[in-house]
């Protein structure tokens, strides 16, 4: 079987429609969602869908690698890619180890390009289905994009439970209107696959046939095969040889070409017959010669079928599909705490286990969603206490002070305060983060510093205007003191053997607390197991700015609320102290 | 789409363009090959994509006047097996003495593409098929293998082998080719190529003519990401199709000729892939005017049931065209079958029914519930 209930495979292109198809028909058959992920080039994030009358969040990556790396559990690619970049995306899939099957749904790609295609799945042992097609449906157990339609006909055609026909046709219309005629003949859908109307099917009638012949739970194989190519030979030849021995009910249509003037193009790229031996009555005929079950015409097919079926005496194996209610779409999406419960949670973590442990362990479940380790709990809250404050004269409490005096309330000062902090006050130790991690494994602590020099930068991180080397902040040392204690600190190693190289030029230059904290938090991130991916994704939300914001929150604070004490009046500044030009 | 023939002329030039020499042929009509200064002796015949121009007695050879006369004499309407219609494209190549005739051609195949060889080429190959050499390429790999003796051919055979593969031909016969003066010169040609590569400009078969509104209809099928496509078989007949599915669409044809009314048939025609509401209404715009230029009687609305086709949109735009061709549907008695399921068909099936009762139309109107053949057999109680 290409797919069972546990199957999930990925979504090549963002639609929103037939990913949510599969996912109702997931819910109705009580399995959990087929898609596993979304791969849209040039995106990332979440993709919000319902699952029953729920929203859940598929993840979006940009390209296949990333999708393979994170999920290699996932055998299958759905590709919606337009015939344009459906060869490229394809091919990537077809070479990716752990993708078996590939689904494509464009048409109207160049026959080279599918034959190469079907050379390389065939040298890699994979299965294609399609070009040109809507794909399939293995009942009650996973369904590819729009097939089988909406969960009215999901329903109608049963396709929530599995029956014992296999069903194989070119046409994708066609399977849909089968699963019915199906459904109504007979106890239902196996397995349903339209392999597609081009002229080289990926995957060949046949083929599925011969997989329908080995599958215990099929009872009986149905096709529809067309006017145009020499497929149906395939199966006379397999009937007539014995690999296939089940019983066929097989009807080819396109007998009405012979009756038209010229050769007809009809919808499908490979219905068309150049020759007799195509012609849909001879084809007809040859299955026929051979055993194949062909009704007198299409007219009769369900007729056929049903007695057929009925022969067989199966008796249908019913399951309840589980119903989706009324859904409403929301348009907010919360991780981390929920209110709604019984008891206020921090990433499902309830508040009462919370109440006596330090602010750092609220932290790792709000920020991090996460329990973090201890030693990381130590980290946070050792840079809570010592970025806590720093002073009446950094700009943040000057004017968290200066608004204060103006007679504003406590959160407007604080605001005011808050406000400074940015690329040079606070801020530089995002900036700091971003430089050692990319340095760390590109380029020697002697390299880095000649390439920064010769950008003409300053490197955050490094110098203070009042320490020096004879003069240490205590603040970096607590650091140095702690990180001691950690497994790895490749970070701060890092960084301390910038600082040698620059002290050589000029005492000043020492790692400051800044580029100290970075170092050290960085060496938190990978102490904790933290992945590459997430500690990018935390450098570029800019975690650490608002780690300094939260702890100096505190000092702006101490100084609104001391200046209200001493109740000074509104502060205006000494025109001395001002340079007029004009 | 798919597999399209191309005029003897195109493929010869492109391919001696790419091989870099020249090729003397011109493709001339009735009209324009006096504007050509020919000498020597020629050869002419027509470029139509038909075979069998030999036995037809439609190969002229002899000097360029003679090639010219013939070629003024015979383009006028001639019917060939049951095409009808006028040779209007014809081929003036300059005569090449020979005495070998080698047949040559490649295919392209599911797994591989595949050379044919003969010594023994021209009209007989069919009988002398059993000396046809026959080397398989796999799509993966490159050619490399010699298909005969002569080195002049071999080589020949490698170059054409690759612009086959570059210019995603589909198939091309050179029967017979020769060779003249150490060089190969291809004297007839079929060729087949890719419609969905880089190729464009199809001419039509011998004996087609599009008519407006198939040419309205392959514009807007290049413009849409869905596909729309109309083929006039017989505009005499009285039955007309908006036909629902690349599967569906063959079948109720099938059973429409099943009743024995197939010469009654006046289209072919496919809308599928969620075309939307205007598109919709400008297929059918142009099946329902021509309908009424002629003399349609009964229309088919049928498809299957669609797995993502909208039926609420498309038969949106169905009903908007009906509605506008109102008075004249009425006027001419149209009796219209509709069956068509899929997502929406509900809303889509109401809209039909409610204009077909407005306009005062006969109509029978189904969904799902109603099969494929059990609409047409509604409909042969009707006929």
């Amino acid at each position: 079987m290409m797919f069972n209930e546990n199957s999930r495979c990925f979504f090549y292109n963002l639609k929103a429609k037939p990913i949510q198809s599969m996912l109702d028909f997931d819910y109705i058959c009580k399995r959990n969602p087929s898609v596993a992920a979304i791969i849209h080039p040039g995106r990332s994030g979440f993709h919000k869908c319902f699952y029953g009358e729920k929203e859940f969040l598929i993840p979006i990556y940009a390209s296949l690698e990333e999708a393979v790396s994170k999920h290699n559990d996932v055998k299958c690619l759905i590709n919606f890619a337009s015939f344009r970049s459906a060869f490229a995306s394809s091919k990537e899939a077809l070479l990716a180890e752990s993708i078996k099957v590939v689904v494509i749904v464009a048409e109207g790609i160049p026959e080279r390009d599918t034959r190469e295609l079907i050379a390389l799945a065939k040298q890699r042992g994979k299965m294609i289905i399609g070009p040109a097609t809507v794909g399939g449906v293995v009942a009650g157990k996973f369904k590819i994009g729009h097939a089988g339609g909406e969960v009215e006909n999901l329903l109608k055609a049963r396709l929530y439970q599995p029956g014992s026909v296999g069903l194989v046709s070119r046409s994708g219309g066609m399977m849909n209107e089968f699963f019915n005629i199906i459904a109504r003949s007979t106890d239902g859908i196996c397995e349903g696959v339209a392999i597609g109307g081009d002229q080289f099917p990926g995957s060949t009638i046949l083929e599925h046939m011969l997989r329908f012949e080995k599958n215990d739970k099929i009872k009986l194989i149905v096709s529809l095969g067309e006017i145009g190519g020499k497929s149906e030979y395939e199966i006379v030849d397999a009937v007539k040889s014995g690999k296939l021995t089940k019983p066929i009910v097989m009807w080819v249509s396109g007998t009405c070409a012979e009756l038209f003037p010229f050769e007809i193009q009809f919808g499908h790229a490979g219905a068309k017959a150049g020759k007799k031996e195509e012609s849909a009555v001879a084809k007809n005929a040859a299955l026929k010669e051979v055993g194949v079950i062909v009704p007198e015409s299409f007219e009769v097919f369900e007729e056929t079928l049903k007695k057929t079926f009925d022969n067989l005496g199966v008796m249908e194996n019913k399951l309840e599909p589980r119903l989706i209610g009324e859904r409403s779409k929301t348009s907010f999406t919360s991780s981390i705490s929920n209110e709604t419960k019984e008891e206020l949670e921090y990433n499902g973590v309830k508040i009462s286990s919370l109440v006596d442990s330090s602010l750092g362990k609220v932290i790792g479940q709000l920020w991090f969603k996460r329990k973090l380790p201890d030693f990381f709990v130590k980290f946070l809250n050792l840079s809570l206490v010592i970025c806590a404050d720093h002073g009446p004269a950094v700009s943040g409490a000057h004017n968290a002070i200066v608004a204060a005096r103006a007679g504003k309330d406590v959160v407007s000062s604080l605001c005011s305060g808050l406000l400074t902090i940015g690329p040079r006050f606070g801020g530089a130790i995002d900036g700091a983060c971003k430089h050692w991690y990319d340095a760390v494994s590109n380029v020697s602590a002697d390299e880095f510093v000649i390439n920064m020099k010769a950008k003409g930068e300053k490197i955050p991180g490094i110098g203070h205007r009042v320490k020096s080397k004879s003069n240490p902040d205590v603040r970096v040392d607590l650091l140095k003191k702690f990180a001691s204690e950690l497994d790895s600190s490749k970070y701060l190693d890092y960084a301390l053997e910038v600082e040698k190289l620059t002290l050589l030029k000029n005492e000043k230059l020492i790692l400051n607390v800044d580029g100290c904290l970075a170092a050290v938090f960085l060496d938190c991130l990978e102490s904790a197991d933290f992945s590459q991916a997430e500690i990018e994704e935390i450098l570029k939300i800019g975690y650490m700015n608002g780690l300094f914001a939260l702890s100096r929150s505190v000092g702006i604070i101490g100084h609104v609320y001391d200046q209200k004490r001493l109740k000074e009046g509104l502060y205006r500044h000494d025109t001395k102290d001002i340079l007029y030009l004009k | 789409m798919a597999r399209k023939k191309i005029r003897e002329f195109t493929a010869k030039k492109i391919l001696l363009d790419k091989l870099g020499l020249h090729y003397p042929g011109l493709l001339v009509t009735a009209e324009s090959m006096n504007q050509f200064n020919l000498d020597g002796k020629c050869v002419g015949k027509p470029d139509m994509l038909f075979g069998g121009r030999g036995k037809l007695g439609l190969v002229k050879i002899g000097s360029a006047d003679e090639v010219k006369q013939f070629i003024l004499q015979k383009s006028e309407d001639i019917v060939i097996g049951n095409a009808k219609g006028k040779l209007t494209h014809w081929l003036i190549e300059p005569f090449v003495e020979h005495d070998k005739e080698f047949y040559l051609s490649f295919s392209a195949e599911r797994e591989a593409d595949v050379i044919y060889f003969s010594e023994h080429g021209g009209v007989d190959i069919e009988e002398n098929w059993d000396q046809v050499k026959k080397i398989e390429v796999p799509v993966l790999q490159e050619f490399t293998l010699n298909i005969c003796d002569d080195a002049i051919i071999n080589q020949f055979v490698k170059k054409v082998f690759s612009l086959f593969r570059e210019l995603n031909f589909t198939y091309l016969e050179f029967n017979p080719c020769t060779l003249v003066d150490g060089k190969v010169v291809v004297l007839d040609t079929v060729a087949k190529v890719d419609s969905c590569a880089d190729w464009n400009d199809f001419p039509e078969a011998f004996g087609r003519t599009k008519c407006q509104a198939e040419r309205n209809v392959e514009k807007l099928d290049a413009n849409s990401g869905a596909s729309l496509k109309l083929t006039i078989l017989n505009e005499k007949g009285k039955i007309w199709n908006i036909l629902g599915g690349g599967g569906a669409s063959i079948i109720y044809l099938d059973m429409i000729a099943n009743l024995g009314m197939g010469d009654e048939i006046a289209n072919y025609g496919e809308a599928s892939g969620n075309p939307s509401e205007d598109e919709s209404y400008l297929y059918a715009m142009a099946i329902l005017k021509m309908m009424l230029e002629n003399n349609g009687k009964i229309l088919f609305i049928v498809g299957g049931i669609a797995n993502f086709t909208n039926v609420k949109d498309t038969f949106s735009g169905y009903v908007r065209a009906l509605k506008e061709f109102g008075a004249e549907l009425r006027a001419k008695e149209i009796i219209i079958f509709v069956r068509r399921g899929g997502p929406n068909w509900q809303e889509g099936i109401s809209l039909m029914k409610d204009v077909c009762k407005d306009i005062g139309l006969e109509a029978f109107v189904h969904g799902p519930d109603t099969s494929m053949p059990e609409i047409i057999t509604l409909a042969r109680d009707h006929l």
